[in-house]
């Protein structure tokens, strides 16, 4: 990257986009770099580095609401809920574990740009189910703002929302607002042991069908169990938190629910903590290897025979989140790693998307990294873009050619 | 009628109007297409009754086919839309244009697959919110969210208004519920955004779809999340001498970490008017009465009932009661219930206004709000979600007298912009519509709105949908989509850049 533009304010990101399109130089919009391994390699001549926005704005613990500047680190703003007991309830991942990269967990812009969401995604969401209200800069250079920092609103389109999982093709955001919450107490979770894949969603679903109100619901396989946290073998995992005696009252009625399944016990906070701390992180794919990693969201009883189908071609190993709905697949960089046949299986079990998370360079030119769009709704993307980005200035062709 | 303009009326497009009509019958056969004045008389509006207007023509098709032959024809002919459904709008976004085809989804009525594994149902969205939850109900499920119109309002419409309820404070507002739709695009084109599965892989257009007030597209199906009911619920009734006492006490819960299913607030006016037309047992010498309900297992019920209680009394509650059983907690909620038709008990109208404010707010908010009361000699009474800071000012008014439904408007203008000042917005629950659509220039600047509109353009380059709705200034596609670029040198050189 031949230059490095640091705006620190929010007029100075746009008159640096503004710049950007009169002289027609696109720009590769970053915070911390945790995530600039995923998406197609950007052709940008400039870096817009907003690690230089940042800060907290406002932070109401009582309010539940927290306003900051996008570059500021995940790591600050997580200490500073964290001493008000509170947290982001969408359980952020950290892609420096699998990507290996440098930013650790990244920005709070990054997080919204790229609609992070952990285990606890099946109780309280996405990113975008958190974020209330956006300031951002247009590929026009215009200055925007959308939503509000209350949690209730329904005052015109919801574009801070509609920004989540845009990767910075779209704006360039440069302050939100969060809605936050109290994190559990404690945190206890059920295990689950010696299921194969079909028996272990059905034992999720039966858990997350239950009034237990279950946090988290995952399940490693044999070959990847030892990988993450203190599991060994094929592992089901569900996760209770709340008050102590809720959590206690709730770990008794799940482990009378799943006696049937198999043998069962449970694990403390502190291991609970470490061992959801590395699914989320996909820590069981991290490490030496560089691998190419798929990321698949599909309904949650498509999770294993999408897992199977893709074990049958070619090498590949995998583990799920979100009770099936979330599958993570490593595998080898041959042919397209999969890419065709993986999309395929998805579309014959109902329908998702399957992103490829980690990936070399050539990999990332050659294969769709996120999933091909059909006609019309390719269209009305596009359509999208150019209202936001006329001239694509903005990380230019990272979610696809022209996108 | 009163201030809200509309845009005028296309005589180009009333001349048309037999050929339209004949083009639509072509497309739904016999009583799918109503063109008699007095039939239509049942569309002319929404729940917001001020605003009347027969529309070109109603149309029900009762196909995916039907609707995107329908919006193809009538983008190809430059024919306006407005799409609706149970018409249970508070904020006019189903009032019909005289120059417009009113395309109304209610005969898609059925329930198309609920899928328990997967905890999802998928339906049409003529369904009705409350027969979602009907569906799964014999298996302990539900549809969180839960607006008071709830019996009639339809899930089309639920994603149209990105509705809530006093649920919504611990399950989310339909946004956060809804997991996939298929939309027909003004051009005819039928889109699916998100599944059974969560998130997207591209852009996120089910966020952006949800809540666009029926100007982005018409929704033929929606996929649901569906949860398993608490194992129980329980609620308490809490009566305070003053609304600061009341304000506090929901700020300590919050900050406690408590989340509870719902936290309503009602000030005397309310109450009075409630306790009068249902007995439901609310304190009547209270200046505002807390309810608060907890779900969730019993034992953690339980602990958080006595928590509540407990920082209840050490805000100054004088009133406090805990349901010991089903019957009696809906006896709780029955008051605040039918708050709406009682204080239509109590007048001859009431305007119902839907802005949110930071909750630390409330005190001033309701101070200020009963100075304007007095400026405008009209009465008010208030209930409001507590939980997540979102007002329902009723003001009462009587539109037979001269003047005062203006009054009652300019009450309500006055009420939401100051919502908006305090950092709140216009509208919680509701939505722009007609009714508010003149108030967005007080919380969004032009930049703002134009972004706004360039998703409209995205989705509808020629304004054909619901036009005259949420946007007070209409700007054209072209006009939007100019690029005004400052030429320039490398802005603040002095920065270091590495």
């Amino acid at each position: 990257m031949s230059d490095r533009l640091t705006p620190t304010t929010a007029d100075e990101v746009r008159d640096c986009v503004a710049w950007a399109v009169s002289a027609n130089q696109p720009l590769e919009v970053v915070g911390l770099g945790s995530k600039r391994g995923i998406g197609r390699p950007v052709q940008a001549s400039r870096m817009l580095d907003l690690s230089g926005v940042s800060g907290i704005v406002a932070y109401e613990p009582e309010e539940l609401v927290l306003t900051v500047r996008a570059g500021t680190s995940l790591a600050e703003v997580s200490d500073a809920l964290s001493q008000a007991g509170q947290e982001f309830a969408f359980e952020p991942m950290d892609h420096s574990v699998l990507l290996g990269s440098e930013g650790g967990a990244g920005t709070v812009g990054g997080l919204l740009a790229a609609n992070l969401a952990g285990p606890r995604r099946i109780k309280a969401g996405a990113a975008r189910d958190h974020v209330l209200g956006i300031a951002a800069v247009s590929g026009r250079g215009e200055i925007f703002k959308a939503g509000g920092r209350v949690v209730k609103n329904v005052t015109g389109y919801d574009l801070a929302r509609g920004l989540a999982g845009s990767w910075g093709t779209l704006a360039v955001s440069t302050e939100m607002t969060f809605k936050v919450l109290p994190a559990g107490e404690t945190t206890t979770t059920v295990v689950v042991h010696g299921l194969d894949d079909e028996t272990a969603v059905r034992a999720m679903a039966a858990a997350l069908g239950s009034s237990a109100d279950v946090s988290g619901a995952a399940h490693l396989p044999a070959e990847t169990a030892g990988s993450a946290g203190p599991v060994a073998g094929p592992a089901t995992l569900l996760r209770l938190e709340g008050f102590a005696p809720s959590v206690l009252a709730r770990t008794q009625a799940l482990t009378t629910l799943l006696e049937v399944f198999g043998e069962i016990d449970t694990l403390d906070a502190d291991r609970s903590a470490a061992l959801w701390r590395d699914i989320r992180d996909c820590r069981p794919f991290a490490g030496s290897t560089s691998d190419p990693v798929w990321r698949v969201s599909v309904a949650p009883t498509s999770g294993p025979p999408v897992l199977r189908d893709m074990i049958g071609r070619r090498p590949a190993r995998g583990f799920y989140d979100w009770g099936g709905g979330l599958v993570w697949i490593a595998t080898g960089p041959e042919d397209d790693a999969g890419a065709a046949e993986l999309r395929r299986s998805i579309a014959a079990h109902g329908g998702g998307h399957a992103t490829l998370v980690r990936g070399s360079d050539a990999l990332r030119t050659s294969v769709p990294v996120f999933e091909p769009e059909p006609g019309p709704l390719a269209a009305l993307s596009a359509r999208l873009k150019a209202q936001f980005d006329p001239t694509g200035i903005l990380n230019p062709g990272r979610m696809r050619a022209g996108l | 009628m009163s201030g809200v303009a509309m845009p005028r009326p296309s005589e180009e497009t009333l001349e048309r109007r037999a050929a339209i009509v004949a083009a639509l019958r072509a497309i739904v056969p016999n009583e799918g297409v109503i063109a008699d004045d007095l039939e239509m008389r049942a569309y002319e509006s929404d729940g917001l009754t001020a605003y009347r207007q027969l529309p070109l023509v109603v149309v029900l098709p009762e196909t995916v086919d039907q609707v995107s032959r329908i919006l193809a024809y009538c983008h190809a002919n430059d024919v306006k839309v407005v799409p609706r459904g149970a018409g249970t709008s508070l904020s006019g976004g189903a009032l019909p244009l005289a120059d417009g085809v009113l395309l109304s989804m209610m005969k898609f009525n059925r329930v198309l697959d609920i899928d328990y594994d997967n905890r999802t149902a998928t339906v049409q969205p003529g369904v009705t919110n409350l027969a979602v939850t009907q569906a799964v109900q014999h298996r302990g499920f539900y549809y969180a969210p839960d607006p008071s119109s709830q019996i009639a309002c339809s899930i089309g419409g639920n994603v149209a208004e990105n509705s809530g309820g006093v649920h919504c404070l611990k399950y989310g507002l339909t946004t956060n519920n809804v997991l996939g739709i298929e939309m027909v695009l003004m051009t005819g084109e039928v889109v699916r955004f998100g599944g059974q599965h969560l998130d997207s892989g591209g852009y996120d257009m089910l966020a952006l779809a949800v809540g666009s007030e029926g100007l982005l597209g018409v929704v033929t199906e929606v996929t649901v999340r569906i949860l398993k009911a608490p194992e129980t619920a329980r609620a308490l009734l809490i009566g305070f001498h003053s609304s600061e006492e009341a304000g506090a006490c929901v700020a300590e819960v919050i900050g406690a970490g408590i989340i509870p299913a719902g936290m309503e607030m009602m000030d005397r006016p309310a109450i009075l008017a409630a306790e009068d037309f249902v007995q439901a047992g609310y304190p009547r010498d209270a200046e505002a009465l807390l309810i608060v309900e907890l779900d969730g297992p019993a034992i953690e019920v339980d602990h958080l009932i006595s928590d509540i209680e407990g920082r209840a009394r050490n805000n100054g509650a004088f009133h406090i009661r805990i349901s010991t059983s089903e019957e009696e907690r809906a006896k709780f909620w029955a008051g605040r219930k039918a708050a709406f038709p009682a204080v239509g008990r109590i007048s001859p109208d009431y305007y119902c206004m839907d802005g949110t404010i930071p909750r630390k707010s409330l005190p001033l908010v309701l101070r200020r709000m009963r100075e304007l009361s007095e400026h405008y000699g009209l009465r008010v009474a208030n209930v409001f979600h507590a939980g997540d800071g979102n007002l329902h000012p009723l003001i009462l008014y009587d539109a037979n007298k001269d003047g005062e439904l203006q009054r009652a408007e300019d009450f309500g203008s006055d009420i939401l912009r100051l919502c908006v000042e305090v950092g709140g917005c216009l509208t919680g629950e509701h939505g722009v519509g007609v009714e508010k659509r003149d108030l967005m220039p007080s919380m969004f600047d032009e930049d703002d709105l134009k972004q706004q509109q360039r998703v409209k353009c995205a989705f509808d380059d020629k304004h054909l949908l619901n036009p005259g709705k949420v946007f007070p200034v209409l700007h054209r596609c072209a006009e939007l989509g100019r690029m005004h670029v400052h030429a320039g040198a490398l802005p603040f050189p002095d920065i270091p850049r590495f």
